[in-house]
């Protein structure tokens, strides 16, 4: 009894740390597969197509919202030491650092990763990859290459946007809305956000996050068990597993970027 | 999906997009558009106290932002604390016998560097040293002080 606990409890580990492994080779079959996207450029837009455009209205009316909310209550919390004027440095600073990478990845592994593994994933179940292999085309550049690229090509393009449509709702709450002077919104901003220390490393973040939610959603997609079981189980543990990634990467980075 | 040309031009305007909002950001909301990096002129000054003044902070003469703090070290000769400033090179015509103050901006404020410019003819150039400096205001002592002046009465 004892012995069969540990048995699974070893099983389990040792089938955890292969999956592991299986992935990290995996990645290392598919970087040098990027070459072939040199030859083959209208993959890429096709893919850039399905992953990034097809994100974009969700991003944009999510940016629209979040920036419109921080300015509401940021604006809530200063008005009482009469430092509203600050509520631009707030939504901007809020948008850049965390919330407009860490919203995007997490809609983006929502709508873009798991279309990704489900994608992938029944054409290994409909044995098309095996189709290509049997046609001497290889379905990791074929396939996966182009996949993996446009997402990480789109996610911090995505992040840009969404940071920016989120200053323009709080613009619109805090300027059109409470009232708050147009020209003290963006000088505060501007006095306070630096193009460096703020925009670069949010995009920096971005584009990790973007590079680790494709790369599970195309591992999960790629490695699944080719049964209609096996396909929705690989779509959920790609939104679980990379907003979880997505959540501790955040921290980890916050830590070694904004600890002054 | 639609043909492979509005494909390409929806990914084209999409990229555009991506790129247009990264430029929006840069230019509206971050120092970019004032950005004092290197070609500013340094000009040193030395405080008893900084109170909390920090690197980037803000430099300005009558309120309007001149320059920022580009480094704070500690003379452990003199026991005072070095600010090293740079100051936009538009705004050269501060005299050598201007005078630096620590402000806070509001009550409770962060702290800059306030320039009172001077008299005299000439001017303040590239590693100038201020020599009329006021320290910070530090609250405990303003309260000390008050204190003890009650006790005498």
């Amino acid at each position: 009894m004892l012995f069969d606990r540990l048995q699974s409890l070893g099983q389990k580990s040792l089938s955890s740390v292969q999956r592991l492994g299986r992935g990290h080779i995996f990645l290392l079959q598919v970087l040098p597969a990027m070459q072939g996207m040199l030859f083959r450029p209208s993959l890429l837009i096709r893919q850039m197509y399905s992953v990034g455009v097809q994100t974009l209205l969700i991003i944009v009316v999510a940016g629209l919202f979040v920036g419109m909310v921080i300015a509401l209550q940021a604006y809530n919390a200063l008005v009482d030491f009469g430092a509203e004027d600050s509520v631009s440095v707030m939504v901007v600073l809020s948008l850049l650092r965390e919330l407009g990478p860490v919203v995007t990845a997490l809609l983006f592994a929502g709508r873009a990763g798991s279309a990704l593994t489900a994608e992938i994933g029944l054409m290994k179940a409909t044995e098309q990859l095996s189709g290509m292999e049997m046609m001497a085309v290889n379905p990791i550049e074929r396939v996966v290459a182009p996949r993996f690229l446009a997402g990480f090509i789109s996610m911090p393009l995505l992040a840009a946007i969404f940071s920016a449509v989120g200053v323009m709702g709080g613009y619109l709450v805090a300027v059109e809305l409470l009232g708050l002077d147009a020209g003290a919104f963006w000088s505060q901003a501007i006095a306070k956000v630096d193009l460096y220390h703020d925009l670069a490393n949010g995009m920096i973040k971005s584009a990790v996050f973007g590079f680790v939610v494709v790369w599970i959603a195309v591992f999960e997609g790629y490695d699944c068990v080719p049964t209609s079981e096996g396909l929705g189980q690989a779509t959920t543990r790609t939104v679980v597993h990379s907003s979880l990634a997505i959540l501790g990467l955040d921290f980890v980075l916050t830590a070694l970027m904004f600890n002054e | 999906m639609g043909t492979t040309r509005t494909i390409e031009i929806a990914v084209g305007l999409f990229v555009a997009a991506g790129l247009a909002a990264l430029f929006m950001l840069a230019m509206k909301v971050s120092n970019l558009a004032n950005y004092t990096g290197d070609d500013g002129y340094t000009i040193t000054a030395r405080f008893d106290n900084i109170g909390g003044l920090k690197v980037r902070s803000p430099v300005s003469a009558s309120g309007v932002r001149v320059g920022q703090v580009v480094d704070i070290e500690y003379d452990s000769e003199g026991y005072e604390a070095r600010v090293i400033m740079s100051i936009d090179p538009e705004y050269d015509k501060f005299p050598v016998d201007t005078g630096a103050s620590v402000l806070t901006s509001g009550l409770l404020g962060e702290q800059f560097i306030g320039l009172q410019p001077g008299a005299e003819e000439e001017f303040l150039k590239s590693g100038s040293e201020i020599e009329l400096t006021q320290s910070a205001l530090v609250l405990e002592q303003i309260i000390g002080q008050f204190l003890y002046s009650m006790a005498e009465e």
